[in-house]
């Protein structure tokens, strides 16, 4: 059985307060319940503040370039899906710079797990506007306010038919920490977005902001019915729903590409002898 | 024996069913063949056109003029009517041209008429054309229907029939009407009657990379690479290979990273502008210590350019592009046979050193075909360099990037023991973990560049010296331009070597660029110095390689000649400007 101990990392270079603290500590604890060791799975991440999570824990990871974890995964995934992935980063770094990654992940649906630390602005490169920020916020890049559509991760998900898309809040962690187990239980490629104050630099979406607005999803919303999936995903504003928006049983990629059936590719002995062969082809 | 065979048309007509049936019966037959193709970035329409030389002795590029045109649209007549040669002749069908040509160098063939009467289809015209073609040379049919059979081999015996009866038509034909061919293929018969391999760049390569144990490939498709992916992934099942098709070449390149460091051997492919896009994700390469192997092969830029046509005009940009400083290798293959081994090197030096290895071709060898004995699979080398099963669980200790002598710490698979594996964009520990300080970053910086690269450089071979041993005349080049520049001192050499009295020439052909190749095995300056005149011969407008040579030693070209029209040197082009050069100077 795994503890703290044994995902214990760097100290954190975060600010006093961030939400990125309560992300971590769900991250930990969802692994040590799940009875996870930390080199049983790999960490991949980008640039921005969340994407720093991996360091300040201890696993196999690779901390890539700013937008570019979500490929590099599927690069690890392909070619050992015996390892369970798991992607931290943010809204900057996910659904801005790797936006075209995230859309073809969802439709590609390798098993990954994707979470998504959404504080609705740009914490590392100091508190421009974000694809999630809200219209009309103000910052000292958009002195008149974002005029550009608050970005929608959930009913992206749903219209791209994403395997698994789920919406936490890093003050209930609790919460969570169910979430975070749910992604890695599911089959498939699994959006996770994480609403999350970010202290320093978001003066709109604080904490009391989103307590008095996120509810808990009942037994009521059916999260495999794609319609009411998509009128869930809607909802924002006075009352933010957080849990399982949505979730379908499409095959992973891994198990439907034929040679990695049996094996992960990387397994897989390379067997130089049958060149000769093939090499007859250009005569 | 030299005869070069000119197929035009529009895009969709058949031409290189017509070029490549040829091709492969002449390389069948036991002939030398060099093949190229010239097209419009366009599925249907537009004028193209196949060509297709065939010798008694090896050929490496394409020739000016021409021994028969096979005329599928008007324009193959009025654009290249005057490159035939004396004797030359033109086939063309005048019902499907809708015009007749009178003079004595034309010979009407109504292949859709031929093909209805003798195949019950004029699907078959095409088979009607090649059976001419072969007929006008005098060469039997034998070997064409044994490639007609296995070709048509999932198409039933009827089909099979109809083309070879097509095929007989053709000839019959041509024998018959050809009045004026006076081909003489009997120089054929003195060659052994062995079939040569017949094969294009693109396929060398990927060949290459199967050979070399490559297990995954991402790419976005741009020509002229698309050709590597479609072959790798016709060998998926055969070899447990994952071919993913990126969403773009961002991620095209950080799949096969994350893909590499995972465990297994990794390549992307793609041409100038996509390069661009993967610039950042070279630059992680180099910084996590990733191996990965990127085929660029250039095409005519800035931007789109010509995306079907060639030039050499992205050395200077693979060289130096990137953030940051860290290694990287960068092989040239000027032949399809060097295109193989060099992918090998290309995945032996990757894995070995953990730095990004470019190789570096263009739309010209990917595209011609070339004939060759055989390619030696035993000449290939494979080692797996990684660390993983009971290697890597018996260790006490693993840190992904452990200082050590050499610079290189083993990599090892994730996931596969209690070891973690651990890389970072951001500078990092031996760990792999982020870190700030001053004295790591230089450590680090001093085992990834300065340890690793004397190391590579030895590696490296000096460029292949073709010729007069004491030349007087030296054609310097690196890349595609190899075929042309061989043949050139090969048609140069009885003109202008005077015996003992000088005038003898020679080629340095550079295929393996960067690290800059050093000269204690071959003191190749020593050849250019002692040289009087020194061309550096490039497919582009700026003579990027004159300035590389340069900038590593000191060496400067006083002449050049460089193409940047889209389109590869023929023979006789170079030739030409190789004279203008020489008489410039030497009145």
């Amino acid at each position: 059985m795994p503890t703290l101990q044994d995902y214990k990392g760097q100290n954190p270079a975060w600010c006093p307060g961030c939400g990125n603290y309560s992300i971590l500590k769900s991250f930990k604890d969802a692994m040590i319940e799940m009875d996870i060791e930390p080199h049983r799975i790999a960490l991949v991440s980008g640039i921005g503040q969340a994407a720093k999570l991996p360091h300040y824990t201890k696993c196999n990871t690779f901390n890539g370039l700013h937008g570019r974890a979500l490929p590099v995964a599927a690069g690890m995934r392909l070619a050992n899906h015996g390892l369970p992935l798991m992607v931290f980063t943010g809204d900057g770094d996910c659904y801005g710079e790797g936006g075209n990654h995230l859309l073809h992940n969802m439709r590609r649906n390798l098993n990954i797990k994707l979470f998504v630390h959404d504080n609705q602005i740009y914490g590392l490169t100091k508190g421009q506007a974000s694809p999630t920020s809200m219209e009309g916020m103000t910052t000292r890049n958009q002195p008149f306010g974002v005029f550009s559509e608050q970005f929608n991760p959930m009913a992206a998900a749903v219209a791209l038919d994403c395997s698994f898309a789920a919406r936490a809040f890093s003050g209930d962690m609790a919460h969570l920490k169910e979430m975070i187990k749910a992604a890695y239980n599911h089959r498939g490629f699994s959006l996770v977005d994480i609403l999350q104050p970010c202290v320093s630099f978001n003066k709109i979406n604080t904490y009391e902001w989103y307590k008095e607005r996120v509810y808990h999803i009942g037994p009521e919303h059916n999260p495999e019915d794609r319609s009411q999936a998509f009128t869930k995903a809607l909802e924002w504003g006075d009352r933010i729903p957080i849990g399982i928006i949505y979730k379908n049983s499409r095959p992973a990629l891994e198990d439907r590409i034929p040679i990695i059936k049996d094996m992960p590719l990387v397994r897989q002995l390379f067997d130089p002898s049958k060149i000769k062969d093939t090499l007859q082809e250009f005569y | 024996m030299d005869y070069s065979i000119k197929i035009g048309g529009e895009a969709g007509q058949g031409i290189q069913t017509i070029g490549g049936t040829l091709a492969k019966v002449f390389a069948r037959t036991g002939c030398h063949v060099f093949t190229h193709q010239d097209y419009e970035s366009r599925i249907r329409g537009g004028h193209n056109f196949y060509q297709v030389r065939l010798a008694d002795r090896p050929v490496t590029s394409s020739r000016d003029g021409i021994d028969i045109i096979v005329a599928l649209d008007k324009e193959s007549i009025s654009l290249h009517e005057r490159e035939l040669n004396e004797n030359g002749l033109i086939i063309y069908d005048s019902e499907a041209l809708r015009q007749k040509h009178e003079g004595p160098h034309f010979l009407d063939v109504p292949f859709l008429t031929l093909a209805v009467e003798n195949s019950g289809s004029k699907i078959m015209a095409n088979t009607v054309a090649v059976g001419a073609v072969l007929g006008m040379l005098g060469m039997d049919l034998e070997v064409l229907f044994g490639s007609l059979r296995e070709t048509f081999s999932k198409k039933g015996d009827e089909v099979i029939t109809g083309n070879i009866n097509a095929a007989r038509a053709g000839r019959d034909f041509a024998v018959k009407y050809c009045q004026k061919c006076s081909f003489d293929v009997g120089a054929i018969h003195e060659l052994p009657l062995q079939a040569k391999m017949l094969i294009t760049g693109v396929d060398a390569i990927a060949l290459g990379a199967i050979a070399s144990g490559v297990k995954f490939y991402s790419a976005y498709p741009m020509t002229p690479s698309t050709g590597i992916m479609n072959y790798i992934a016709g060998k998926e099942e055969e070899y447990g290979i994952i071919v993913e098709q990126a969403e773009d070449e961002i991620a095209a390149i950080n799949m096969a990273l994350g893909a590499s460091f995972a465990g297994v051997r990794s390549m992307t492919g793609t041409s100038g502008g996509g390069f661009a896009l993967m610039v950042e994700g070279l630059s992680l390469a180099g910084m996590t210590e990733t191996p990965i192997v990127i085929a660029l092969g250039q095409r005519p830029g800035p931007a789109t350019g010509f995306p079907t046509r060639t030039e050499q005009g992205d050395l200077q940009f693979a060289l130096y592009t990137a953030h940051g400083e860290f290694p990287r290798v960068i092989l040239a293959p000027g032949t399809p046979e060097q295109a193989f081994y060099l992918t090998n090197k290309a995945f032996e030096l990757t894995e070995k050193y953990q730095v990004p290895v470019i190789i570096i071709f263009d739309q010209h060898l990917a595209d011609t075909e070339w004939t060759f004995e055989k390619f030696d699979p035993d000449k290939i080398r494979y080692a797996d360099m990684r660390l993983r099963g009971d290697a890597l669980s018996g260790m006490t200790e693993y840190k992904r990037h452990a200082f050590t002598e050499s610079g290189v710490t083993p990599l090892a698979v994730p996931g596969d023991s209690r070891h973690l594996v651990v890389t970072d964009s951001d500078e990092h520990d031996e760990e792999g973990h982020i870190v700030e300080d001053a004295e790591t970053r230089i450590k680090m910086l001093d085992k990834r560049l300065f340890k690793k690269m004397p190391l590579i450089r030895q590696e490296i071979e000096p460029p292949m010296f073709y010729g007069h041993e004491a030349p007087e005349i030296v054609l310097a080049g690196w890349g595609s331009t190899y075929g042309v520049m061989k043949e050139a001192v090969d048609a140069l050499s009885p003109t202008l070597d005077k015996g003992g009295q000088g005038g003898g020439i020679a080629m340095l052909h550079f295929s393996e660029i960067y690290p800059f190749p050093p000269t204690d095995k071959f003191n190749y300056l020593d050849i250019l110095n002692n040289a009087k005149f020194a061309i550096c011969i490039e497919n582009n407008a700026t003579g990027q390689f004159a300035r590389l040579v340069r900038a590593e030693t000191g060496y400067e070209f006083k002449y050049k000649i460089n193409k940047y029209d889209g389109r590869s040197f023929t023979l006789d082009e170079l030739e030409k400007e190789i004279a203008a050069r020489l008489n410039k100077t030497n009145p």
